[in-house]
């Protein structure tokens, strides 16, 4: 649709561009999402030095992403390193769906996450699975960032 | 219950008058019939008794607000001004001058009386007909004190009744879950209160998030979610006891749960392995069966009020729509085919629509489809709103609305509102704290 409108009120929107400096980057302006899935860092923790403790998924998506897969596997190494460790697996979404929806929603996230880590030699036993839908946001904004953030799956350690 | 309810109904003396005063309900409140709530009389010892139990002045008038606050609230009504009544309450409800009350353009007039009997609270009323002159309904009931302001709904109940021919939903409760504290460590507890926001009362502390609650619509049992131990699972709960238990022995998160239209049944969806189908629990015999099997999301069963057919949402196509099937899951048939998500479907009481959750560019609505998906209707719009619950007679719908919150993640706040089932009449019910998930239950006093 932006692109039709430049077409149409070509010389408008240019002259809009440049009385407004940050135009051409203002779409990703925070840099931070691919799609709709957050790439940034901000509320991302650390199970272990090098190892995050969640990833994001996309709207109405449990699919793992290639950033996705790379950080379970450092989780599934870090696992194995410390075969004590057992974790639990909190499924997210965000509000932008009914409850129950997004309840089973977090559901299928987390167990995206645990089926793969369970590929990388990680026993189920270590593992289990709590969503809690919409009900625990980590960012309480109302736009598609904050909503990008709270599309995850964070791994917790259990003992 | 049994003693909440201990409530005599006698009919006194009923004129089986025809073609007298109707409300049309199917339309909106474009036209509220213009009615006069006399006070209630109530001579001087019986008003002394009432407030000395009570600490109410004059148990008489606060019982007619409530009947003019309910009557205003439905939309089909507009009570006039107590100032321009010219005919005293006590020689009003013995013989009103239909002249005076047709002066003020009242077209209906409701008078009645209230006194202390044998500890007890004994009100009766009469509604008239100003234009034709004639008495259209008659009651008296005798019930305790403490009673007051269910006097008050039932009689809202019965005028309503009368003049709209469908039974009223006055006398009721609403359960949901009221919400504290930010948005990213929502405190949340069972609440209930009656339907016009008084006697709200916590049911739970807080300790751990719960969610959704429905009643049963047999009896004050109720239906919900609660976290205990950080175990998602579906609760019974009992209002007058405080008994909970919970249902079933599911290895896993539980939620959604309903009561069939018999209250013999939990319908709720287990899911396991990224997986959620739709079971139902036998009270009685705890026998647990599955109704669907999919590697979809199946949730959000509701029964119709025959128990034959459950509604349910399903993202078996790619996204979440709206599904009905028999109710040992056969037959599964989807229904919406508009553009957008749509979830929640719930039976109407009266059979004939399903209310739902719709999402489409970015903006929820609440509306109402037949349940072949046919006549689709949008009641409102807004920025987030969901859960739709039924008014026992079908004729309203309470759901709750999230706000939009700043660029700082400020100004979250969550209500209840209702509408008419005819898209007008959209209102905030009151609540002393922000809510979400309202679940209507049925008239108390059937």
């Amino acid at each position: 649709m932006k692109l039709n409108k430049i077409l149409r009120n070509g010389f408008l929107i240019i002259v809009t561009c440049l009385a407004l400096s940050a135009c051409a980057t203002s779409k990703k302006s925070t840099g931070q999402m691919q799609g709709d899935v957050y790439t940034g860092t901000d509320t991302v923790e650390y199970l272990a030095s090098g190892v995050p403790d969640r990833v994001f998924f996309a709207t109405n998506e449990s699919v793992l992403t290639t950033a996705s897969r790379e950080t379970l596997r450092k989780q599934a190494a870090w696992l194995r390193k410390n075969s004590d460790i057992t974790i639990v697996l909190e499924g997210h979404a965000d509000e932008r769906g009914t409850r129950e929806y997004n309840l089973a929603l977090g559901e299928r996230r987390a167990n995206a996450a645990k089926d793969y880590l369970m590929t990388y030699g990680i026993s189920s036993d270590r593992i289990s699975v709590l969503s809690y839908g919409k009900e625990r946001p980590v960012d309480s904004g109302s736009n598609p960032l904050a909503w990008s953030k709270n599309r995850r799956s964070v791994t917790v350690k259990a003992n | 219950m049994k003693k909440f309810l201990f409530l005599f109904l006698i009919l006194v003396l009923t004129n089986e008058a025809k073609a007298l005063i109707e409300v049309d309900i199917t339309r909106g409140n474009l036209n509220p019939l213009p009615i006069a709530v006399s006070p209630l009389s109530i001579d001087d010892s019986s008003k002394k008794s009432f407030e000395k139990i009570l600490k109410k002045k004059n148990i008489g008038s606060e019982i007619s607000l409530i009947v003019e606050k309910n009557l205003k609230t439905s939309g089909l009504f507009n009570p006039l001004n107590k100032d321009a009544f010219l005919q005293a309450s006590d020689i009003a409800h013995l013989k009103p001058r239909f002249e005076d009350w047709n002066l003020i353009k009242a077209q209906a007039l409701i008078t009645g009386k209230v006194n202390y009997v044998d500890e007890k609270l004994r009100v009766e009323f009469r509604l008239w007909d100003v234009l034709a002159g004639k008495e259209m309904m008659a009651l008296a009931f005798t019930t305790v004190p403490n009673n007051w302001r269910r006097v008050g709904h039932i009689i809202t109940d019965k005028v309503y009744e009368r003049l709209t021919g469908e039974k009223g939903y006055f006398d009721t409760r609403i359960i949901y879950v009221a919400e504290e504290g930010p948005k990213t460590r929502r405190i949340k507890k069972l609440a209930i209160m009656d339907q016009d926001g008084a006697n709200n009362k916590f049911l739970t502390l807080g300790n751990e998030l719960v969610l959704t609650p429905r009643f049963n619509p047999t009896s004050q049992m109720v239906t919900y979610l609660s976290y205990f131990r950080n175990l998602p699972r579906v609760y019974l709960l009992d209002i007058e006891t405080g008994m909970q238990e919970v249902v079933g022995d599911f290895p896993g998160m539980t939620f959604a749960p309903r009561f069939s239209p018999d209250g013999k049944k939990i319908i709720m969806s287990f899911a396991k392995d990224g997986n959620s189908d739709i079971y139902t629990m036998d009270l009685e015999n705890r026998i647990v069966e599955k109704i669907t099997n999919h590697p979809s999301i199946d949730t959000s069963p509701s029964y119709s009020p025959d128990g034959k057919f459950i509604s349910f949402n399903s993202d078996r196509s790619g996204y979440q729509q709206i599904y009905i099937m028999k109710s040992d899951g056969s037959n599964v048939k989807r229904i919406s085919f508009g553009k957008g998500l749509y979830g929640t479907p719930v039976w109407s009481p009266r059979g004939d629509l399903i209310a739902f959750t719709k999402l489409h560019k970015g903006k929820f609505y609440i509306g109402v489809m037949r349940t072949d998906g046919s006549g689709e209707r949008l009641l409102t719009e807004n920025f987030y709103q969901e859960a739709p619950s039924w008014s026992p007679n079908g004729r309203v719908l309470v759901f709750y609305r999230e706000t939009k919150t700043d660029d700082k993640g400020k100004g979250f706040s969550a209500k209840l509102w209702s509408i008419d089932l005819t898209g007008y009449n959209e209102r905030l019910v009151d609540t002393p704290t922000d809510a979400s998930d309202p679940s209507w239950s049925s008239l108390l006093s059937n």
